[in-house]
């Protein structure tokens, strides 16, 4: 592994600073993504444990991806993206900011585990006619323009057999008063205007989104944080976090 | 005992380890077995150890309950210990003024949890070091011997630790396991509480007239408590603690005249005895770490804590600290996380802090207790005493806290695999 900055043309100095500045934050477990890291591993061993026993692999493994192609759509600094090539998939994460890949690519460098990351959009990946075996739309849908077209362009990259992870947050008043008032201003969780509450969904809207594009939901379970100790559970109220697990016949 | 299977070679520079263990002692050894047998993943693990690989000539009994004995277990090491270890099936506990002829026991315990099992066992030092050692051989795990560590760098991704012949070694998480004076743990900024009981523990071997029993006995004594631990045969391992003072002139006296002084303290029950082993002095104190993690560094073992030997709970606090970080490092592993992360290794600290905590309060306060000789002190322990005995209940759960079995333990230590 080398530690000299990566070569680009189409970036100066200045901006290789700023990005490996950002990508010490994104990745600082204690900075302002802390609230991403601490609710890393109960959305990781959701999803390991629904891919291993959806297509027969063991979750013992440390390599337990090997041979699957997933695609991370909206991965942020790759906090999701760089765990999932770990475990042994081919991984491409894609982001339309070009900030959030640049800084993804240079921590994913640093670590040396490779990623493809790609300045794009969904639709687009879609158009070019992607296929993938796992689609993750992680924390995505709530923060994007149409969130049905959305949902038809990740629906048509996934592979028959295939599957796909949404987790969101529910437009409940619960919703409002713990992922707004609370996370943003109540604990600084996230930087105030992170989230409105009128573009959350609700699991029937998912339900729907998905059963027009050809897939059906097969789990769904809502993730809460417990504040003694520190640390977010899978639960069965999905007020307001929770994630859906969709397949699509083979 | 040269091996060729340990390899002296140092890392490969470009390389980054997922672990690397700093401290060959029975924590290291224990910690890299853990991680390296782990079913279904491959941890890249080594071990950094500054001495030469040999067990030193320790001459301490280490007492270890049963949830600690599964984590040996686990990783191979307890067959090999198990025949050389004695079994601890009754503790008799006695608190009198070294001039009474007579002791009456305060406190028998045993028998109340589980008739056929040992409430304890007695293992030596050296056996112990040795199997380890044995086992880290057999699996071939990398340890690096002679090597001392100067430098420990956070480098993003990695952990650089430099060592003294100018190399680097790398890894994305480094357990400082270096003893109580830890190196690593002063590098690493990080801080201590904790003070000199001004005591020191004399530690050997002797074997007496009458078999024991499976008899462990602790008589608090003005000096501090004093320890005779079932071994093989008519043999027990001695903790007798002193005022460090007096300990040095005890230390310093010939055999024949040490044994006198002994035998004055050891009380009558197994009748003669005879020095069987070379004698070692260690000054006692309480040390806590202000933090057992921080990013990319893990504490274990005395490196994090160390209590008054009273309850025998040393290396017993040592293999759980094993137990739970091996299985927050696989379990990170498992999920494609990085085990430096110091999100992961917080779980590893809330986990261990309170149990290492508990134990430092409860062995402090009870050699502050019972170590002055005054007469109301004792009248109030003894009835103290002599309520726990009478109450089954409260019995059963010191004798399965003393087993650390309670809580929620890690999964070695309830005897689960990784």
């Amino acid at each position: 592994m080398t530690k000299a900055a990566p070569q680009r043309t189409t970036i100066d100095d200045a901006e290789v600073a700023r990005f490996s500045a950002l990508s010490r934050e994104w990745w600082n477990p204690a900075g302002k993504f802390r609230v991403l890291h601490k609710f890393n591993p109960v959305r990781l061993a959701y999803i390991r444990d629904h891919v291993c026993s959806h297509f027969g692999h063991s979750p013992q493994s440390s390599k337990p991806f090997e041979g699957l192609r997933i695609l991370d759509i909206g991965c942020g600094g790759g906090l999701i993206a760089e765990p999932m090539a770990r475990l042994g998939a081919e991984v491409v994460a894609a982001d339309a900011s070009r900030t959030n890949i640049e800084v993804a690519k240079i921590h994913a460098e640093e670590s040396g585990v490779p990623v493809d990351y790609r300045e794009t959009t969904a639709e687009a990946l879609a158009e070019a006619g992607e296929q993938f075996d796992i689609v993750l739309n992680l924390e995505v849908v709530e923060h994007v323009a149409d969130v049905n077209l959305f949902m038809e362009a990740c629906c048509a990259m996934v592979k028959p057999g295939g599957l796909m992870f949404v987790a969101t947050i529910n437009r409940t008043p619960k919703a409002f008063a713990l992922a707004i008032v609370g996370a943003e201003y109540v604990l600084g969780w996230l930087p105030k205007g992170t989230h409105s509450w009128d573009k959350f969904v609700t699991p029937a809207e998912l339900d729907e989104a998905l059963a027009g594009n050809g897939m059906h939901r097969i789990d769904q379970t809502g993730v809460f944080y417990n504040v003694l100790m520190d640390q977010w559970r899978p639960a069965r109220d999905m007020d307001v976090n929770y994630m859906i697990l969709a397949a699509k016949p083979a | 005992m040269t091996d060729k299977s340990i390899r002296q070679a140092h890392a490969d520079p470009g390389k980054v380890h997922d672990v690397v263990i700093v401290g060959g002692g029975p924590a290291g050894l224990a910690l890299a077995l853990a991680l390296h047998m782990a079913p279904g993943v491959e941890v890249d693990v080594a071990v950094v150890e500054r001495g030469n690989g040999e067990p030193p000539n320790d001459p301490r009994g280490w007492a270890i309950a049963e949830g600690p004995r599964r984590v040996l277990d686990a990783v191979g090491a307890w067959v090999d210990v198990a025949t050389r270890s004695g079994e601890v099936r009754e503790m008799v506990i006695s608190d009198t003024p070294l001039g009474d002829a007579v002791r009456p026991s305060l406190l028998n315990l045993g028998g109340t949890d589980n008739e056929h099992d040992p409430v304890a066992w007695i293992v030596p030092a050296g056996a112990l070091h040795g199997a380890l050692l044995m086992r880290a051989r057999e699996t071939g795990i990398a340890v690096h011997t002679g090597t001392s560590v100067t430098g420990f760098e956070q480098a993003g991704a990695y952990a650089s630790l430099a060592t003294a012949s100018g190399g680097f070694i790398k890894a994305r998480l480094v357990v400082a396991a270096d003893g109580v004076r830890s190196p690593l743990r002063s590098m690493a900024g990080i801080r201590t509480v904790g003070w000199d009981y001004g005591q020191t523990g004399i530690v050997t071997t002797v074997s007496h007239q009458f078999p024991h029993e499976g008899r462990a006995f602790q008589h608090f004594l003005p000096g501090g408590p004093f320890a005779l631990l079932p071994l093989p045969g008519n043999r027990s391992s001695v903790v007798w603690t002193e005022e460090s003072g007096k300990a040095k002139r005890l230390l310093a006296l010939d055999d024949l005249s040490f044994m006198a002084e002994f035998a004055l303290r050891a009380g009558p029950e197994l009748g003669d005895f005879a020095l069987e082993g070379p004698r070692g002095g260690f000054p006692l104190n309480l040390l806590i770490a202000r933090k057992f993690a921080v990013q990319r560094l893990a504490l274990i073992g005395d490196a994090a804590h160390r209590v008054h030997p009273l309850a025998g709970q040393g290396l017993n606090l040592g293999l759980k600290d094993v137990a739970a970080l091996a299985e927050i490092i696989v379990d990170s592993l498992r999920l494609g996380i990085d085990p430096g992360a110091v999100t992961q290794l917080e779980q590893y600290e809330r986990w261990r802090r309170f149990d290492v905590f508990q134990m430092a309060v409860a062995t402090d306060g009870i050699n502050r207790l019972f170590s002055p000789d005054i007469a109301p002190l004792r009248v109030l322990r003894d009835i103290g005493m002599g309520l726990v005995d009478r109450s089954g209940l409260l019995k059963t759960w010191i004798l399965r806290e003393a087993a650390g079995v309670t809580g929620s333990a890690p999964k070695l230590v309830q005897g689960l695999p990784l």
